[in-house]
């Protein structure tokens, strides 16, 4: 069953409600960045990894055509 | 035995790992977000207020499983440490050093949220009783094994100093766990017991058990995708590292 009589009687909490939300805010907020670092990191590899490949192949080239 | 023992060598092989944790990812992700959407809504708007405490009482539904968390996260980080020390495993320290951060997080999310629990509750955002002290040094030791880790510039050399720092830590847990009988002040004792009675109504005790299952789930869910980008940076120069992040940025 809801607790609360309205919707802005579930945000008051009848006075706790800052120390409830902010509570729920920053654990969400930190486990939210344990999920989206590791991504953040994939995708800074991938491009390293790509430019890196890239930089390779055209060193290649430059060598092909030099000595043509 | 035998295929157990191939099974685990060949997890711990960081390009079998990588493989393999790959089809357990949307499983835990989609787990996770059940559980935690549930556990939310139920503990914040559903769950019964505390007769005494009234709604700040609805903290204990994140404090509770954090502080868990924190706590099985430092015997994860200490065991990987340990198996990495024994049987020379590279993965093993990968799982080490990805542990750290994410025991420290919640370390820390436990700590803030127990604060701001702390103030309508005690009057007192902070005390120094035994269990806040003993989880303030578990939240010191998480830095140190993430700064010892960084200190050497040479791997292998950070890898085994960490890992004895992880294990030596260990004597603070069963310290954590037994501060709120040894020493009683402020702090409450245990509500759920896995021995005896548990001193919690089912009505709020069942959206508790929900979000520790949610956080569990997050747990590994947030430690094997650490541990999937510390394979990738590690191994970024190797030909299946360049096949599958060159061939994934083509497709």
């Amino acid at each position: 069953m809801f607790q609360f009589d309205s919707f802005q009687d579930f945000i008051f909490m009848s006075g706790h409600g800052p120390y409830v939300w902010v509570s729920y805010g920053v654990t969400l907020a930190v486990m939210g960045y344990l999920v989206i670092g590791p991504m953040l990191r994939k995708k800074n590899v991938k491009k390293a990894v790509q430019s890196q490949k890239a930089r390779a192949e055209r060193q290649l080239e430059r060598g092909k055509n030099a000595s043509s | 035995m035998g295929s157990f023992s191939q099974w685990f060598h060949r997890l711990g092989a960081p390009k079998s790992f990588y493989r393999v944790t790959d089809s357990w990812l949307p499983w835990l992700a989609a787990a996770t977000a059940l559980l935690l959407v549930v556990g939310l809504v139920w503990g914040l708007a559903f769950a019964p207020q505390d007769a005494k405490q009234g709604n700040s009482f609805r903290i204990i539904y994140i404090h509770v499983p954090a502080a868990f968390l924190a706590l099985a996260g430092y015997y994860v980080m200490a065991v990987a440490g340990a198996v990495g020390l024994i049987w020379r495993m590279k993965l093993s320290f990968m799982v080490m050093k990805c542990a750290a951060p994410l025991g420290a997080a919640l370390t820390f999310a436990s700590l803030f949220t127990g604060a701001l629990w702390g103030k309508p509750t005690w009057g007192t955002y902070w005390v120094w009783d035994a269990r806040i002290t003993s989880m303030l040094v578990l939240f010191f030791l998480y830095l140190g094994v993430i700064a010892l880790h960084h200190a050497y510039s040479n791997l292998d050399a950070a890898n085994k100093a960490s890992a004895v720092l992880a294990l030596v830590g260990t004597v603070n847990i069963p310290i954590i766990y037994k501060s709120v009988d040894w020493w009683y002040t402020l702090h409450q004792p245990a509500t759920i017991k896995f021995s005896g009675d548990t001193s919690m109504h089912p009505d709020m005790l069942q959206p508790l058990i929900v979000m520790i299952a949610g956080f569990y789930c997050f747990y590994a869910l947030a430690l094997i995708m650490a541990t999937r980008a510390e394979i990738l940076h590690r191994e970024r120069r190797t030909d299946w590292v360049g096949a599958l992040l060159v061939g994934e940025g083509r497709s």
